[in-house]
């Protein structure tokens, strides 16, 4: 696991320095907000997405405030266009440093993929092949972010509905290598491993075997919904707008009982339900952290997967 | 020059640019890179990414303009929206700011003809949102023009809330927009064809909107412009004799429209209290 340090030591806190440690989150919706003051069992964290959180003031500003007072908070940024070619935008990578000094998450990731070509913002999370070209941009662009910040950033796992012929290494091979010439974290996204296995027909054990597990700092869960390929067969795809599927639990549960108490979030983005649903869903989620949060101290944190 | 940007030799570049073209373009066929498991055809599964883009542009628009979505139905909406995100993508990251040319394209949007004032019901929609996101400050106080020496009243020069927006509509766009706004029952029938002018300010968080009575509008205007009171007071009666300057001075401190006052005379203290 890649420790992110929650605040430069030097500076003083703005917040409470809460820690992240072996906790189960929830994305942030500003509908919850107050449901969530009222809470008072609640002892997880909150997931905010960066760009909601980039205007100059109002309500977004003071939202964040109030949550981040209370509760871990952690910073997903989604629209850096890592895994583009051309240059970061400078004035959105200004931004995002405004957000991590402002706000001391305790967590700050992104994602590996690409929402902007030319100057049109694409409004998606995007695939990219995996060759040389891709990751020499990819490492470029990930300790341009880390530099702008002052600290490592956690790096998503995309779920993809296409393949890449061009593609020269394995997703999992091509993210080993971004976090070791980076020292990037990764967040494993484990319903995205889902969604790509069963999209493009590996087994998703398979993938979380092969993925440098020792890097993760972050967990996400999710809902996804079920299409058909062009050839009829089942193609998920990656919607959070639904409780976490039973497989994804059960690939969680084999992470955490081989990997111990790894943060995770539970992403719920569209068809946003009552705040209570979204607690149950993290509640699970730190039901399962906290039952194998004893091989975690008899120190079997990093074992591989069998 | 050479037949194609140099940068296109690069294969990252050359795949982004194969990749994008058809995501806003549905009669371009699906970028020849991708491809299914097997190698088998990759059609459907490359509109996952066109629906991706496409949905969440025409979502966030319906996010900003609800009174023109509940104006023309769910489905004209999600009909001019995808034809106005195909036309005019985002070219900003922060989809809070999508859609300052919506309410243009609306206005020369053939089957919203009938509409004539669902452009400009846009255009508060759309400044409804900037105010929510406007930097915070504090609004000057009730009591403050009180302090200013009444010789000095006439050259005071106000600054504005980083919120303020004003709008004028040739309709009645603000009695329309306050209609609509909200999910409901059936607003009452209105006056299309009277002109009215809307202020939005943000005192606090909360986006607060009004109309404004008559020459209210080029007053404030006039003050935002850094013109002094006196000046805006006379702009208001050249607009129109109806203009009443107390009414809209008491309306400009009531909604937060300024912040503090400059110009001759100001105590130093008017000007210092303003958060940032």
């Amino acid at each position: 696991m890649s420790d992110q340090t929650p605040v430069r030591s030097h500076h003083r806190l703005r917040f409470p320095n809460h820690s992240v440690a072996g906790r189960a989150g929830a994305s942030f919706k500003p509908e919850h907000l107050s449901a969530i003051a009222a809470e008072t069992a609640f002892e997880g964290f909150f997931e905010v997405h960066a760009e909601n959180h980039m205007g100059a003031g109002g309500a977004p500003h003071a939202a964040l405030a109030a949550i981040r007072q209370r509760f871990p908070v952690s910073l997903h940024g989604v629209t850096m266009s890592i895994g583009g070619p051309q240059r970061l935008d400078p004035a959105h990578l200004a931004r995002f440093a405004a957000l991590v000094e402002r706000y001391e998450p305790a967590l700050v990731s992104e994602h590996l993929a690409w929402s902007t070509h030319d100057d049109v913002f694409l409004s998606d999370l995007l695939p990219l092949p995996y060759t040389r070209e891709t990751l020499d941009h990819v490492c470029a662009h990930v300790s341009q972010v880390q530099e702008a910040i002052g600290r490592p950033i956690l790096m998503e796992n995309p779920a993809t509905y296409v393949l890449f012929p061009e593609s020269t290494c394995a997703e999992t091979d091509f993210i080993r290598e971004m976090a070791r010439r980076t020292g990037c974290g990764l967040l494993l996204d484990v319903n995205n491993v889902f969604v790509s296995a069963t999209n493009h027909g590996f087994r998703a054990i398979d993938y979380l075997m092969d993925f440098p597990l020792e890097h993760v700092g972050e967990i996400h869960l999710a809902g996804h919904d079920e299409q058909f390929d062009d050839e009829g067969r089942p193609l998920l795809i990656d919607t959070h707008d639904r409780a976490v599927a039973d497989p994804v639990w059960a690939l969680y549960d084999t992470v955490i009982r081989q990997c111990g108490p790894i943060p995770t979030l539970v992403e719920w983005d569209n068809d946003v339900p009552d705040w209570s649903v979204l607690r149950d869903e993290a509640r699970a989620a730190q039901h399962i952290l906290d039952r194998h949060a004893d091989h975690y101290l008899l120190g079997k944190r990093h074992a591989a997967l069998s | 020059m050479p037949p194609f940007p140099e940068r296109l030799a690069d294969p990252h570049e050359r795949f982004v640019a194969g990749f994008s073209a058809p995501l806003l373009d549905p009669d371009r066929a699906t970028p020849t890179s991708v491809a299914a498991r097997g190698g088998g055809p990759a059609d459907r599964r490359y509109a996952v990414y066109r629906n991706n883009v496409t949905t969440s542009l025409a979502d966030a628009l319906a996010g900003i303009f609800p009174a023109v979505r509940r104006l023309v139905g769910e489905e004209f909406f999600s009909g001019m929206a995808i034809a106005f995100a195909r036309a005019h993508p985002p070219r900003s990251r922060l989809l809070f700011e999508y859609g300052e040319d919506f309410p243009a394209y609306i206005a020369s949007f053939e089957p919203a003809r009938d509409l004539p004032y669902l452009a400009d019901v846009a255009r508060i929609e759309r400044a409804w949102l900037d105010a929510y996101h406007a930097a915070d400050a504090e609004p000057l106080a009730a009591q403050a023009l009180a302090m200013i020496p009444p010789d000095d009243l006439a050259a005071s020069v106000f600054r504005p809330h980083p919120a303020l927006r004003i709008l004028r509509s040739r309709f009645a766009a603000f009695s329309i927009f306050a209609a609509n706004r909200e999910e409901g029952s059936p607003p009452a029938p209105i006056r299309g064809d009277v002109p009215e002018e809307t202020i939005l300010t943000r005192p606090g968080l909360s986006v607060t909107t009004r109309v404004l009575p008559p020459g209210a509008a080029t007053f404030l205007l006039t003050l935002v412009a850094g013109e002094p009171l006196e000046t805006a007071i006379g702009a208001g009666f050249i607009d129109t004799a109806e203009f009443d300057p107390a009414a809209a001075i008491a309306l400009m401190l009531e909604t937060g429209a300024f912040t503090a006052i400059d110009g001759h005379g100001t105590p130093p203290q008017q000007v210092t209290g303003i958060a940032t």
